[in-house]
């Protein structure tokens, strides 16, 4: 684990740092299943790191251990070299780790600009009385987080929809403001689930290049869920393939594809 | 004008001040129903409470007095002190949060994920808990709410409009009572607005009345939010107990007053601050109106019954109420 160099820089210029995310012998079980089998696997600072396997694999479940949303029986989370103690879904997204939903999870009822908004609740520090009264450094605190925002919104090129409830707007659309709200926070971790999950061509591409900018620009390390091959071995620095909870492969996208346990899985050779 | 075109002019006006009150009590419930989906029963009796603890603090009661004197078997009643209002009220908002938080604490904090029966019933455990609570504290006996608030008709509306239908009409008769309520709850509904629209902690709020794993993912502690909604609660409670104990005197009947707030939530929908409102008002219009005209053919007292009958109309129709989100469920 510690036998990696520190920082390399790839092909396209960007430097990857050391690790910042490390998963160290995460079991998880629901009842008696076993979700998550005894996985290790690192995250690096600045790297684009995709999650993959077949249905069913554990992957969500994986990000969902990494967000705090699942708790793992075993094994242990350690965030930028320190052991993270047992922590709520809200404190975990409190130290800088944003994350996307498989399902979409919006609040359906209010604008995109007020969902993306929600994204800078941890970013305003005004206590509830300076907020009743709503002088000063509160309104400051707002149009500072307001700017903040309409950057993130320039950036995913939706302004024109900024006003239309989150309920109103077609599948692709949604994915995006919910990306919007997840880098609206500035996060130091980015977790997407399925991010091109149930999209056209079209839209996956855009999407594809929205994720490579915000690493690029931002260096933001990304971890991501995907099923389509081509595009995570497109994106991605590194990769991690799970099947039937256990880890089979890690490594370049270029040692994942000459992987025979992994050719396997995908083309669904008999376990025993 | 013609004298009857008055009166009616009056019964609906009268009718409109009596929607303000109910309003002021469906308030209470959609806010906690938007947030948690909790259908609180116990919305009345803390209004109750809170008139109590009022009425309590500013008269300078020994809370437990009754419990006190009978372990210590001393004959100890009042502090001999009289608390201001404004102080008065300030310290019953501060036993509301206490209350909001010990609620989340001890109640709901366990039922997490349960059914919606389930934390209905537990309301129901709630409303008769701090029943007993209130009559333990600050005894049974009807209290009045010496506020200071404006009470009885307005004379100066009355010698206005009299005579406009004649030497027959004496002038419109409006309770001035009726007339603050109507200002604090424009006030109250107003700022309450205000806050979930444009600071933080309301955009949370709303948030977590949205998608509950939204809002966990960006951070927001559902605790925190419930705890704030209940304190919510507990104020409008407060404001709607003030309103209605200075009316007919603070007593343990006050806490029926929730029973009358259903047939508003079944108008105006369970999720909607503007239906509870609006909901209110066509109640109150309606069951005064109802009385007026119809009421003498069949007998009167048609006000305890005209509003169920309403909401009942209302819900074949349209089951999610007037304001209400409509649900629409994908086979």
């Amino acid at each position: 684990m510690n036998a990696e160099p520190d920082t390399y820089v790839t092909a396209d210029g960007r430097t990857i740092g050391g690790v910042l995310m490390d998963l160290r012998n995460i079991t998880l079980r629901f009842g008696g299943v076993e979700a998550i089998k005894d996985i290790s696997f690192g995250i690096r600072e600045g790297e684009i790191r995709a999650i993959i396997g077949p249905n069913g694999a554990g992957k969500s479940s994986m990000l969902n251990v990494i967000s705090g949303f699942y708790i793992p029986q075993e094994g242990e989370v350690y965030f930028r070299g320190e052991r993270r103690p047992q922590l709520k879904p809200y404190q975990v997204a409190r130290q800088g780790i944003a994350r996307t939903f498989q399902n979409i999870a919006l609040f359906e009822g209010m604008s995109v600009l007020d969902n993306i908004m929600t994204g800078r609740l941890n970013h305003m520090k005004s206590g509830f009385l300076k907020q009743m009264i709503w002088k000063g450094a509160a309104e400051r605190e707002e149009t500072e987080n307001r700017e903040h925002v309409e950057r993130v919104i320039d950036f995913l090129q939706i302004q024109a929809i900024r006003k239309t409830p989150v309920g109103r707007l077609p599948y692709g659309l949604k994915k995006r403001v919910e990306l919007a709200r997840a880098l609206a926070a500035d996060p130091s971790l980015l977790l997407l689930d399925e991010p091109m999950a149930g999209m056209n061509v079209e839209e996956k591409e855009d999407m594809s290049r929205f994720i490579l900018d915000v690493n690029d620009e931002f260096g933001t390390t990304i971890a991501l869920i995907e099923h389509d091959m081509g595009v995570v071995m497109d994106l991605s620095d590194s990769v991690v393939v799970m099947d039937y909870g256990r880890k089979i492969g890690d490594g370049t996208p270029d040692e994942i594809r000459n992987n025979q346990e992994v050719i396997d899985a995908y083309l669904g050779v008999s376990h025993d | 004008m013609p004298t009857n075109v008055l009166y009616l002019i009056e019964v609906l006006a009268n009718g409109l001040m009596a929607g303000v009150m109910y309003s002021l009590v469906a308030l209470g419930f959609v806010l906690i129903f938007k947030a948690s989906g909790i259908f609180n029963y116990a919305q009345g009796v803390m209004a109750l409470f809170a008139a109590l603890t009022l009425a309590g603090i500013m008269e300078g009661q020994v809370p437990f007095a009754h419990m006190i004197n009978a372990v210590f078997g001393t004959k100890i009643h009042h502090f001999g002190w009289h608390v201001p209002a404004l102080a008065a009220i300030a310290m019953t908002v501060l036993v509301m949060i206490a209350f909001a938080w010990a609620v989340q604490r001890f109640v709901f904090r366990h039922l997490v994920g349960q059914e919606p029966i389930i934390l209905f019933m537990a309301t129901i455990g709630l409303a008769y808990f701090l029943e007993g609570v209130g009559d333990l504290m600050w005894g049974s006996d009807i209290k009045t709410l010496a506020l200071g608030l404006p009470q009885g008709g307005s004379r100066w509306l009355e010698d206005a409009t009299a005579g406009w239908g004649g030497d027959d009409f004496y002038g419109f008769f409006i309770d001035k009572l009726d007339i603050v309520a109507t200002g604090v709850a424009i006030v109250l509904v107003a700022s309450l607005i205000a806050f979930s629209q444009y600071t933080k902690h309301g955009r949370a709020m709303r948030a977590v009345a949205d998608d509950h794993q939204a809002a966990l993912s960006v951070g927001i502690s559902l605790n925190f939010i419930w705890i704030l909604v209940w304190s919510l609660a507990g104020f409008v409670a407060l404001v709607a107990g003030i309103m209605w104990g200075a009316k007919s005197g603070v007593q343990f009947s006050l806490s029926l007053i929730a029973l009358k707030a259903l047939p508003v939530l079944m108008l105006g929908g369970f999720t909607s601050i503007p239906g509870a409102i609006v909901g209110g008002l066509i109640i109150g219009m309606g069951e005064k109106l109802f009385e007026y005209t119809f009421g003498p053919m069949i007998g009167g007292a048609t006000e305890n019954w005209f509003a169920y009958v309403l909401a009942l109309i209302v819900l074949v129709f349209r089951p999610q109420g007037l304001f209400g989100e409509k649900i629409i469920e994908r086979v």
